[in-house]
């Protein structure tokens, strides 16, 4: 395995926990714009909290992917094709929300009705079935010498992906709430602080059986017994770390905790995958590594040269727009017409 | 219904559909631009008023260009994964850098100026346009750089059965890629004035009771927006000839079924009008011609012959393999490509009338209403040239999925089954049907609203989160 190739895998785990971190908020959100909000003007409020960064944040998942196509094409190929109704299922929550910010803001009364319920449902449909996907992934899969999935329902379907996509669900609505206590003002604030001091109870719970099935059903515990479980104690910290800090109005640090406890499990997966990228159930013969499932040399070095002179860029223009948007959203005072 | 055949449906669905709306937001980002820069240089309120009513038309379409795209991403690994193992080397580095240097951009620029009104200087927003349109511009070229290299494969060499990359540099020198980039962003940014024209052509004969102030509004971008779609059409079809010259040289079976010529011509080739293909008899059938028009059209010359497919079709199997023919589907190439060409030289045609008429002495132009009928349809006739112009360029390279190195019976997901690619056709399907309904309701409901009301309104209900107000 060379230096470029351990890089990128790098790399890639970088971009989806910038992905999660970044867009996982907006998730949250999306979904609390169905639970939290009690009228419209409530629902308004909490969209725009979220209305000029969204797209930006969504861009991280598509560089992922474009970059695990760049660099690690046989991962990328497996992986995608492996996945595909899953993927069908991802891209369709992507497609009901993306539109309804646009089309929400647009649309009168009651067709905006419509556009609030896909940015919520596309909202939890996101992080569900990535959660399902890379948890039955690490799981292993029916991978046969060519790379290519052979699973049944139950391979994709099962206890532990569907423990993993209620988790990550609940780690990315957890996220948004103390997103929305610290971009809010008035009532938004105090109840999405609220919902988060209670469902932080139900995300131990969680998170204990998520534990207890990473270790006897994957073999990260087997592979990395020390950085499986110091990321496992670590996602667990930052989690009584962000739920002390909403019991205590710190709603800053709350929000970082909740976004590193979602950076932690993208660590947590990427770890355990060292060095494979994908994990074969049928014979560890046929486990996609990183050395063979990588771009060349020469791609990886273009790749590299170029993101190391653009991403600077795309770091500063990013933190320039949320400074510019740094200000919290007050309910608006509502005017009678005429 | 085999995979193949429902990949490729699901592949030229989603694709046309995004392709509707990714030039219609290239062009209208760079038109939404030009006139937020005549408000900032001449301080004109009736501009401000038109980028911001243009301006969510815009918009609209941006947000269905944005998550058709994301399909397009996707599916190379979930539809064509055997593709992407023999590709992803060269194929993914444009891929990435797309996302990196111009998604980036516009998604963070386009946030940045929605919600910035009134809240910046007026040079200042200007400048978030201006980056939108120039991240949208060149997420183009580097799409284009990969699918450049699927027509003509330069810069790589075919090692342990993948195609891998040796010179980045030769893909963005691929002389393919210029000719695309050039046609497509040229044709983009005339789409945009064609369909602003149109549009207000379209409000100029509906709303009799608008305000003079409003009219005036539809009066400008109508003559904006036609000068435009001139200047852009004419060097779109100026760059669209020189690209043929070019795919005589460099694939010249594309050439010949767009022209339909089965049998190598003599010096002075003949041009055929229209005509039918007959493709298992590989001759051409009905045909009416035009005696030397061939020639002038391909060389700019009375003398030049153009050579047939049945004689290319020879020489590919003897250089490619035996065991497949190498036609592609000549019907649809050859209607494809009168289809583009009519569409181009009408909005060359209706444009100059528009503008000759519209002038500021005449002004005849608003009284002849059958014209500005003619001018308000012709919205419509970019998306069809668009969708035609990739028919040429996409099923010309049938059967071929990169050229001379694979094919497209090689490149699709073996493991995806039918019964999965046939709900993921029927959902894209019913879930693109759904979309374009509701923009097209929401384009008409944004075009009743009064340009010149267009800045804030006095008293609201509920807060808008696309409002400079509530900022």
């Amino acid at each position: 395995m060379s230096a470029l190739q351990l890089l990128w895998f790098f790399l890639i785990g970088v971009l989806f926990a910038g992905f999660f971190f970044l867009d996982g908020f907006d998730y949250g959100v999306g979904m609390a714009t169905i639970t939290v909000a009690h009228s419209e003007a409530e629902r308004d409020q909490m969209v725009q909290t979220i209305g000029p960064v969204w797209d930006g944040n969504e861009v991280w998942l598509i560089t992922a992917g474009g970059a695990m196509f760049a660099s690690f094409p046989f991962w990328y190929a497996s992986l995608f094709s492996g996945y595909y109704l899953i993927l069908m299922l991802v891209l369709v929550g992507l497609i009901i929300r993306g539109v309804s910010f646009e089309f929400r803001a647009k649309s009168p009364m009651p067709h905006k009705k419509i556009w609030d319920w896909t940015l919520g449902i596309g909202s939890a449909m996101v992080p569900f079935f990535l959660g399902v996907m890379f948890i039955s992934m690490i799981k292993g899969m029916p991978i046969d010498v060519n790379g290519n999935f052979h699973a049944t329902f139950f391979d994709y379907i099962n206890w532990f992906s569907v423990v993993g996509g209620i988790a990550l669900t609940l780690l990315t609505y957890l996220h948004g709430l103390n997103y929305l206590s610290l971009k809010t003002a008035g009532e938004v604030e105090e109840r999405s602080n609220n919902y988060a001091q209670f469902l932080y109870w139900v995300l131990y719970l969680g998170l204990i059986v998520f534990a207890l099935m990473l270790i006897f059903m994957t073999d990260f515990i087997h592979v990395h017994p020390v950085g499986t479980l110091t990321m496992l104690v670590v996602i667990v910290i930052l989690s009584i770390v962000a739920h002390a800090a909403t019991m205590k109005q710190k709603e800053l640090t709350a929000f970082i905790a909740s976004g590193l406890t979602l950076v932690s499990l993208v660590a947590l997966i990427f770890i355990g995958l060292f060095p494979r990228v994908l994990i074969s159930s049928i014979s560890s013969r046929y486990d996609l590594l990183i050395q063979n499932a990588s771009s060349t040399h020469y791609t990886l070095t273009v790749m590299t040269i170029a993101t190391c002179c653009l991403l600077p860029f795309v770091l500063a223009y990013t933190i320039w727009a949320y400074w510019i948007f740094r200000k919290r959203i007050a309910m608006p005072v509502i005017t009678e017409d005429k | 219904m085999t995979i193949l055949s429902l990949a490729r449906f699901q592949f030229a669905m989603t694709t046309v559909y995004h392709f509707f709306f990714v030039p219609f937001s290239i062009g209208t980002a760079f038109v939404v631009a030009l006139m937020e820069s005549m408000y900032v240089h001449t301080k004109d309120e009736s501009y401000k008023k038109m980028t911001k009513f243009w301006g969510n038309i815009f918009l609209l379409s941006f947000a269905v260009g944005v998550v058709t795209g994301i399909i397009q991403e996707f599916q190379f690994g979930m539809n064509w994964s055997d593709y992407s193992r023999f590709m992803g080397d060269i194929f993914g580095a444009p891929l990435a850098l797309e996302a990196l240097l111009s998604f980036f951009i516009e998604s963070t620029f386009i946030g940045l100026w929605v919600f910035t009104w009134d809240k910046v200087k007026p040079g200042l927003h200007a400048f978030f346009i201006w980056m939108t349109s120039f991240g949208s511009l060149t997420s183009a070229l580097w799409i284009l750089t990969a699918n450049s290299f699927m027509q003509h494969p330069v810069g790589y060499v075919e090692k342990n059965g993948r195609a891998t990359m040796v010179d980045f540099g030769a893909l963005l020198k691929n002389p393919q890629l210029w000719y695309e980039f050039g046609h497509v962003i040229l044709n983009a940014i005339m789409m945009g004035g064609v369909i602003f024209a149109g549009l207000a052509a379209f409000q100029l004969l509906k709303k009799k009771q608008a305000s003079d102030a409003a009219r005036h509004i539809y009066k400008k971008t109508l003559r904006l927006g036609l000068s435009i779609s001139l200047i852009f059409a004419i060097f779109g079809l100026v760059l669209g000839d020189l690209q043929m010259q070019y795919l005589i040289k460099e694939q010249p079976m594309k050439f010949a079924a767009t022209e339909a010529v089965y049998t190598t011509t003599g010096k002075h080739a003949p041009w055929t009008v229209v005509g039918i293909a007959n493709s298992k008899q590989h001759k051409e059938e009905y045909n009416l011609d035009v005696p030397y028009a061939l020639s002038i059209l391909s060389y700019h010359s009375t003398s030049g012959a153009v050579t047939g497919m049945n004689e290319l079709n020879a020489q590919y199997k003897h250089k490619y393999g035996k065991n497949i023919d190498y036609y592609p589907p000549v019907n649809t190439l050859f209607y494809s490509f009168r289809i583009m060409c009519g569409v181009a030289a009408w909005i060359i045609l209706i444009s100059l009338i528009g503008l000759i008429m519209s002038r500021e002495k005449s002004q005849s132009l608003y009284r002849h209403r059958w014209l500005m009928w003619l001018i308000a349809i012709t919205t419509f006739f970019p998306f069809l040239g668009n969708t035609a112009g990739w028919f040429v360029t996409e099923f010309g390279r049938v059967p071929w999925t990169v050229y001379g190195l694979f094919t497209i019976q090689q490149s699709v997901s073996p493991n995806v089954s039918v019964a999965s690619l046939l709900t993921s056709n029927i959902i894209y399907f019913c879930l693109f049907t759904t979309l374009a309904i509701a923009m097209i309701a929401l384009v008409v409901r944004e075009l009743k609203k009064d340009p010149t009301q267009t800045i804030e309104p006095k008293f609201k209900k509920v807060l808008d989160p696309f409002d400079k107000e509530a900022f």
